[in-house]
């Protein structure tokens, strides 16, 4: 819809505070850090440099990566399937899934992690009833390693990942998934023939949230991961309030920025951004 | 290509369907004829979709049950009742290429690669898609969607095609087109047709048999020429095309057909009146009714008066009104129609014994 230009000068008078917020909170504090990368301790590209030779950077980079796409691919799957039944499924169904999805935003990233934590340690629940059960004889180390991260990371990105999908859904013509099964299609075979097809926008848009969200994500791998499974986030902590090595601490968020942004600008390329709502 | 033999017999026997408190079909009986072409037609709301989605498969009737070729199929899922759709939409796979979209029955049949080429081919051909095999939905105008969705639906071949209002969102000409392509595709298939519209001349045109749908109850079956000369009731009579209703008092039996007094004027009517006693209305359409310059005892006739005129290019729909204030419009001649409106407006309206119709007096 195209606006008359007094209706265009009012949106653009609605959104100036919030961009004035973003300005002031978001882009001039990290044209300083963009200024830290380049001038700490000594002006030059030396923070970029080591930031390329440093095995420990390398392998924060890659461990990251890594479980961005692990995290990605459980998320997008488990988010996937909660939205069939909240789109499509009985009323009962929609509800349950429903507050499957909102109840996580009531409880706090950290809460979230501790409660893991208390599931998943050594003498967590999960190890005592499998070892009371005679299942196993020594606790799995389900915490402070990758896995837990993956688990806890998954479990806070999972109602990001539903809502493009649920978008993509309710977009859907149901007349469509009718001719599928009319024409002879099981229901199966519709699924995967017809629906996911129809529903890679909404794929797309979820896979890609949550790829970006775990690039950055702090609290869930500081807790779960318990020191063994540093992400970028944690190293960029490290070095700018424990080593302190403000310069090359600069110097990853950069990078990290950069390439966020690469991959929100790819993003858009492919979905139109009320997709993703 | 299919044999006729292969095309379905299809009973409905008391279907009924609720939605909630809502009755969108009532207690509906219908046979359809192997490889004939059935038109089920009646205004928006009247309860077409939901039929033909019962026959399909996607909607379970409340009541009632159906059968296929002597066999209840009632409660058989719609993959496998192997009707071919066309929806209102056309609901083709955004997805996949024209050719994909068309090979999508048979891949689901898990017919041979070679098969399924020749037979996407030789369809393809058929509905005039030569040269967009590789197009997505997306690409086609309305009319190759169109086509893309007959293909799709008939490359199976199917016992039975479906058809929900297919051109409803096609322009004047190319809808022309597509209904003498259906009737060919009809011929050629020998399959069984169910074609729904609300649009009355495309049913008289294209059907072997019209079903007349109105608020969920199936009113009248029959030939086009049945229903549109004999309507079983006034909604009918009205649905199928323009018609003028005039009173008649004191109907009774006469020499093959009745009598009455229409606006105090002795009518003769050829048909039958065994049901209707009294007064009641007499249906006319406007194409058997004409002018004439002055009474005559030997054929029916009441005056008029000329109030307007349409001209419509082959003839020219004049509206008069009569002397008792019935309201009549009549298809005559053009010059005919200058002729009355130049003389005084005044002009004797007249039609033969064996045209019309009686209708009980104020029902429906
Ligand atoms: N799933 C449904 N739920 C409730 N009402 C419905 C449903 N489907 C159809 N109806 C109602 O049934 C009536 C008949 O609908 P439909 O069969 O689509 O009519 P038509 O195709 O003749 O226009 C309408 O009043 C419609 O609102
Ligand atoms: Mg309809």
């Amino acid at each position: 819809m195209r606006g008359t230009l007094s209706d265009r000068m009012g949106a653009a008078l609605l959104m100036a505070p919030l961009l004035l917020f973003l300005v002031l909170a978001y882009a001039w504090p990290f044209l300083g850090v963009v200024k830290w990368s380049f001038t700490l301790p000594t002006p030059g590209l030396g923070q970029y440099h080591a930031l390329l030779t440093d095995d420990l950077v390398q392998s924060v980079f890659i461990r990251t990566l890594r479980i961005a796409a692990i995290v990605t691919l459980v998320s997008v799957t488990a988010a996937y399937a909660i939205t069939v039944v909240w789109v499509r499924g009985s009323p009962v169904q929609r509800v349950l899934a429903e507050f499957c999805i909102l109840v996580p935003f009531w409880i706090s990233v950290l809460t979230r992690a501790f409660g893991w934590v208390a599931l998943l340690s050594n003498r967590g629940l999960i190890n005592t009833w499998l070892q009371s059960i005679g299942f196993i004889s020594e606790p799995l180390t389900l915490v402070r390693n990758e896995f837990g991260v993956i688990v806890g990371m998954s479990h806070f990105l999972i109602p990001f990942a539903v809502f493009p999908l649920a978008s993509a859904m309710r977009s859907l013509d149901e007349r469509v998934l009718l001719a599928a099964r009319g024409l002879g299609s099981s229901r199966m075979r519709t699924f995967w023939t017809v629906f996911v097809p129809m529903t890679r926008s909404g794929i797309i848009g979820s896979a890609m949230i949550t790829f970006v969200f775990s690039l950055g994500f702090f609290v869930t791998p500081a807790i779960l991961g318990g020191g063994r499974s540093v992400m970028i986030a944690e190293l960029i902590y490290l070095r700018i309030f424990q080593s302190p090595d403000w310069g090359l601490g600069a110097a990853i968020s950069v990078v990290l920025v950069v390439f966020v942004g690469a991959l929100m600008a790819l993003l858009f390329r492919y979905v139109k951004p009320k997709q993703l709502v | 290509m299919q044999q006729p033999g292969r095309a379905a017999e299809i009973k409905a026997k008391g279907i009924g369907k609720s939605f909630g408190s809502f009755r969108a079909l009532d207690n509906l009986s219908l046979d359809i004829g192997r490889g004939e072409f059935l038109t089920l037609l009646g205004p928006s709301g009247s309860g077409k979709t939901t039929f033909l989605m019962i026959l399909a498969g996607f909607v379970q009737p409340s009541e009632g049950k159906l059968f296929s070729d002597g066999v209840d199929i009632t409660n058989r899922p719609a993959e496998q009742r192997a009707a071919g759709m066309v929806f209102q939409g056309y609901a083709l796979f955004p997805h996949m290429s024209v050719e994909q979209n068309i090979a999508f029955p048979l891949k689901v049949r898990k017919k041979s690669a070679s098969e399924i080429k020749s037979r996407v081919g030789e369809m393809v051909e058929r509905v005039g898609l030569k040269g967009h095999e590789k197009k997505l939905p997306a690409q086609l105008s309305g009319g190759q969607q169109q086509r893309v969705a007959l293909a799709r639906a008939l490359v199976f071949e199917p016992g039975v095609l479906l058809l929900d209002e297919p051109f409803s969102a096609l322009d004047k000409s190319l809808r022309g087109q597509m209904q003498a392509e259906m009737k060919r595709l009809h011929q050629e298939t020998g399959t069984t047709f169910v074609f729904v519209t609300h649009d009355q001349s495309e049913a008289l045109a294209l059907s072997s048999r019209v079903a007349i749908f109105n608020h969920g109850k199936l009113l009248q079956v029959g030939r086009p020429d049945e229903v549109y000369d004999r309507p079983a009731n006034r909604f009918v009579a009205e649905f199928l095309g323009e018609i003028n209703m005039l009173p008649v008092k004191g109907v009774r039996p006469a020499d093959n057909g009745a009598t009455g007094l229409c606006e105090d004027r002795a009518v003769n009517m050829r048909c039958k009146a065994e049901a209707i006693k009294g007064d009641a209305i007499l249906a006319i359409r406007p194409e058997d009714m004409s002018i004439a310059p002055e009474a005559s005892i030997n054929e029916n006739g009441i005056a008029a008066t000329a109030v307007a005129s349409t001209y419509l290019g082959a003839a020219t729909k004049l509206d008069l009104t009569t002397r008792q204030g019935a309201r009549v419009t009549v298809s005559v001649p053009n010059e005919v129609a200058a002729a009355a409106l130049s003389k005084g407006n005044s002009v004797w309206l007249t039609w033969p014994a064996e045209k019309g119709f009686l209708l009980p007096d104020g029902g429906q």
